[in-house]
Formats: C-alpha cells, structure tokens, sequence
C-alpha cells in the first residue's frame, strides 16, 4: 500500500469518494459496507486505528451543524426523546456525517501511506498544471520554513511581556502578519534567484518519472470498484 | 468553513469543480503575466504565508478567538490572479494532506473561499481607491471595505450553492439568515485583521503591496536648492485598453437587465413555432424535454414561487452561464489563432 504509484492512490481515493457521495442516503448499509472496506484497506496499510481516529476529529465543526440540521430543516416531523425533529433534516444529518466522515477517512489514510512529495509527482502525473504543482510544493516546503518564522516572533513577543487578550492588542499581531508576508516574500525573492543560478528556466526538471504496472492499477482500483458495486446494488435495491 | 463530502449534491460539485477549474487556468495565464518566471516560487511562498497566518489567532473575548481567512489580504497584498491561485493551492492542500474540506468538494469550496473572497475583494478594493484621494489611509481604509464585503459574499454564494444542490431541504431563508449574519460577524473581524496588516506592510515596504501600486509620489531631487521632477526610471506603462471593456460591460449589465427584470413583461408566448402548434394542437404528442426537471427548466428556477423572481434568477443565471461559456471558447480560439499567427506576440497576450 506504501509502495504504490501515488497517481495510482489519488485516483483510487479521488473515485472512492464520488461513488460514496452519488450513493443514495437511504441505503444505509452501503455505508456500512464503505466502511468496512476503508477498515481493511487500514488493516492491509497497518495505519493504526488510533491515528485514523484522531484525524478524524477535523470533522467535528460539521458535525455540529448537522446535528443541528434536524431541528431546523423543513418537512414532516417525528418526536424522538420528547424533541420535535423533522424527518427530512435526520436523513440529512445522516448524509452528511456518513459520507463527510467516509471522505475524511479516505483522504487520512491516502495522505498516512504517502510522502508528501510523491504526493506532488502524482499530482503531476494526473495532468494538473505544472506551474500550480510547483506552487504547491514550494508552498510544502517553505510551509514549515515560514511556520516557524511565525513561531519565533510569538516566542519574540512573549519574551517581552506581550500577551494578546483581546481585541485591543490585534494591531500587535497584525503587524507580525505583515513582517511574516514582508519575509515570505523576500525569501521566494531570494529562492527565485537562487533557482535562476543554478539554471532554473520557468520548469523543474524531472528527475523520477513515476510510472505504474497494469498490475499497480487493479491493485489500486480495487476498493473504488467495489465501491461502485456497493453503489450500483443500492441504487438498484 | 471547508464543505465536507456530501454536503453539496454531486452536479452540483461536478458544475463548480469545472467552474474552480476555469478561474484556476485563468489565474495562472493571469500570474504569469503579473510575475513571469518568478510565478511558481513567489506564489507558493505566499501560499505558505496564507497557510500560516491562517493558524495565528486573534483573541476576541472571554476565550474565544478567531482567525484570518486571507483571500481579502492576498488580493490585496499580490494582486487577484495570485490571490486566487495561492488561496486555491492552499485549500487544495487541505483537502488532500489534512482532510480538510471534502476532495469532491473541491470545487465548491475553491470557487466559495478562494475565488468568491478574492475577486469581491479585489474589485472593491480597486474601485474605492480610484474613488478615494490618493494617500496610504486610503489603501487601509478599501482594505477594511473590501475585507468587509468579501465575507458575507461568500456566505451568499455559498448559501445559493447549497439553494441549488444542498441535500437536506433547510428552508433557503433560515440558511441565508445564518451565514450570512454570522459571516457578517466575522467579515468585522477580517476587516480589521487585513487592515491593520496591509497597513503594517505598506508602512515598511509599500513597494510589495500589489493594491497600492501606482500610489507612490513622483521621486523628486534638489537639484541646486529647488525641486525637480527625477526622470522616470520606468517607461510608463501602455494605455489601457478601456473602450473593449467599456463595450463588454455595458453589453453585460444589459443582457443582465433584460434577462432579469424587462424578461418578465415578454409575451407568454414568445415562441411562434410554440404558438402555432398549440392552436393546430400539433404539440399533443410532445415529450417533455430531457431537462425537464432541471433546476431551471421553463426559464424559472425551481422552489421559488414568485413567478417574477424565478424568470428573472433563471435569466441572470443563463446570463452568467453563457457568458462563461462563450468566453472560453473565444478565449480558447483566440490563444490559438495568436500562437499561429505569431509565436513571438504570445506573451502579450
């Protein structure tokens, strides 16, 4: 699972996904099914469930809007626990954690088998603009470099006493913003010149083609196939 | 703020996706113009820059803090073209390396956050500086507008994405009332943020402020004890070329205005072929066209009752949708004609 073409694994997750969100909401154990899959690719990756349980977390903002949804989405209503809910805005609720969370999972356990750079080669690899790949990667790149920039002005300001309590010291951290875009921009001034002396002529060059076996493919298309079968049978049932 | 998956019905998703995918191709026509060769590392500095102060919080009240969202400050800090393309890749990366935001809502959410903010704030900003006298003040002054609107619009386009395709049928009213008095909220604080940080930047380097070019005043020299005008060291820059857009604007607002508001008054019977054939009764064995139940079958949009308001919003969003339509194929015919006719002009373009 580590050693796949990373176009290969872009691909799978990319169809994964679709299929998950054209499935209809009402085939409740098709979701079950997806999860049962992703559980076993996990499984077959050794991604711990600890870790793909912790990432899963980004989603909780969503969950709270959809818990709310059945109280506010129009229709008819059914009491549930002494609270009025309205039928429509549960299944909505249902929708929408099930796929957003199969989606969440699916993008964890493609970015947990994969290195950030393969990433970018398998992005290039699916066609996307060169120019953006590379603005990509300079942005994984420099992401850290500029990040912790940030950090030593916190450390900097902290060191002299300064605390931020409210709105009154936001004149403070927006001047650290703007000292953090002067550098950022000094410093891809200062990358742009070092790339141009060394020969850099509006294109990277590529130095490892990433390719993929007919083999690597079936591997990898696998779980959206089956996917797609789920799909088709609770589309049908 | 990021849509996960199955938040936004899947053509929905796929129609945004294509249209995230347009605004992205002309951005990068359109950096490339404004940074040539230096695009590529430029631009993913300042997304990294984007992605980090997106993480620095402002403290509100008791607890709470906020943060920046940064298509505001970017437009206005490297212009809309970058803007857009930093704001995207970072959103991009998001969606891939932190799960942050649904890969099939994609789209929705680069034509949401990173279009959306980016060109609302753009063209505000623009416009209150050419409306506002030419001082530093002013910059600050449009970039708080401009971060102002940015938000709620936002909100209002998301809002008319989940009206078209969202999954649960919450009434469109109560969605709008939510995002957008919400987002009017936090538009304040983005507001404040980006001004207070444009204005940092332009008091140190105003040279880097894409907003703020133009602003600064003619170098002058003494020359034995009275000023005098410095040469200019840049040849000005070549007229712009305002009667095309003139023409296309107005072309637009009218086509707008027709197909919004005067379309309303138009015959019920506009098509002769149509009339004719319901007075012989030769329409008795017409099928419902294939589009039928589209969102805009019939030229009304579906759920709104109001039959005025359903032709007009069908009319604009035929509008909207044609011009798009047309433009790229202009666009891509165009870029070809040039590239036979004289490969060198290509860079003009």
């Amino acid at each position: 699972m580590h050693g796949l073409p990373p176009h290969t694994k872009l691909a799978a997750v990319f169809a994964f996904v679709v299929v998950v969100v054209s499935t209809p909401r009402e085939a409740m154990w098709a979701f079950g099914l997806y999860a049962v899959l992703l559980a076993s690719v996990a499984r077959h990756a050794r991604v711990p469930a600890r870790f793909l349980l912790k990432r899963l977390l980004i989603e909780v903002p969503f969950v709270a809007f959809a818990v709310l949804m059945p109280f506010v989405a129009e229709g008819e209503r059914v009491d549930v626990l002494g609270l009025s809910l309205s039928v429509n805005g549960l299944w909505g609720a249902w929708n929408v954690l099930a796929k957003g969370t199969l989606g969440v999972a699916a993008s964890v356990l493609l970015a947990a088998t994969t290195e950030l750079r393969e990433l970018l080669l398998g992005l290039q690899r699916l066609k996307l603009p060169p120019l953006l790949v590379q603005i990509a990667s300079f942005m994984i790149r420099y992401g850290d470099v500029i990040t912790d920039e940030m950090r030593r002005m916190r450390i900097a300001r902290e060191s002299r006493g300064f605390e931020a309590k409210g709105v009154r010291h936001w004149g403070v951290l927006a001047k650290s913003a703007g000292a953090l875009f002067i550098r950022s921009y000094e410093r891809g001034e200062r990358v742009h010149l070092a790339m141009v002396s060394r020969g850099y002529a509006g294109s990277m060059p590529v130095i490892d083609e990433v390719t993929a076996s007919r083999a690597q493919w079936s591997y990898a298309l696998a779980l959206p196939v089956a996917a797609l079968v789920v799909c088709v049978v609770g589309w049908t049932l | 703020m990021h849509v996960p998956d199955g938040f936004i019905n899947a053509p929905t998703s796929a129609v945004t996706g294509v249209v995230a995918a347009g605004a992205i191709a002309v951005s990068l026509r359109g950096a490339r113009r404004e940074l040539d060769e230096r695009t590529a590392p430029l631009a993913g500095l300042v997304a990294a820059f984007i992605f980090a102060v997106q993480m620095l919080n402002f403290p509100v009240a008791a607890g709470t803090s906020g943060h920046l969202l940064g298509g505001a400050l970017a437009a206005i800090l490297v212009g809309p073209y970058t803007g857009v393309l930093c704001v995207s890749v970072v959103l991009l990366m998001q969606g891939i390396l932190f799960a942050d935001g649904g890969l099939t809502a994609l789209g929705v959410n680069i034509t949401d956050m990173a279009i959306v903010t980016t060109v609302v704030a753009y063209a505000v900003f623009r416009g209150l500086v050419k409306v506002l006298p030419r001082t530093r003040r002013s910059v600050t002054v449009a970039s708080f507008v401009a971060a102002l609107l940015s938000v709620p619009a936002a909100a209002v386009v998301f809002t008319f994405l989940y009206w078209i395709g969202g999954t649960t049928d919450v009434a469109i009213g109560k969605v709008a009332t939510a995002m957008v008095g919400v987002h009017v909220l936090i538009g304040i604080g983005e507001a404040a943020i980006t001004a207070l940080t444009v204005g940092a930047v332009i008091a140190v380097r105003p040279d880097l402020v894409y907003g703020a070019r133009g602003l600064q005043q003619r170098l002058r020299l003494r020359v034995n004890g009275e000023l005098v005008d410095a040469p200019a060291a840049h040849p000005a820059p070549a007229p712009a070329r305002t009667s095309r857009r003139t023409l296309w604007v107005t072309g637009l607002v009218t086509s707008l205005v027709l197909a919004g508001f005067v379309s309303f008054y138009a015959s019920a019977n506009p098509d002769g072929l149509e009339k004719v054939a319901a007075d012989q009764g030769i329409d008795q064995r017409t099928e419902g066209h294939a589009s039928a139940d589209s969102p805009l079958a019939g030229y009304g949009v579906k759920d709104v009752t109001d039959a005025r308001l359903s032709g007009g919003l069908a009319g604009v969003i035929g509008v909207g949708v044609t011009v798009v339509a047309g433009s790229a194929v202009f666009w891509a015919v165009r870029r070809r004609r040039t590239a036979d006719a004289s490969p060198t002009a290509v860079e003009n373009v």
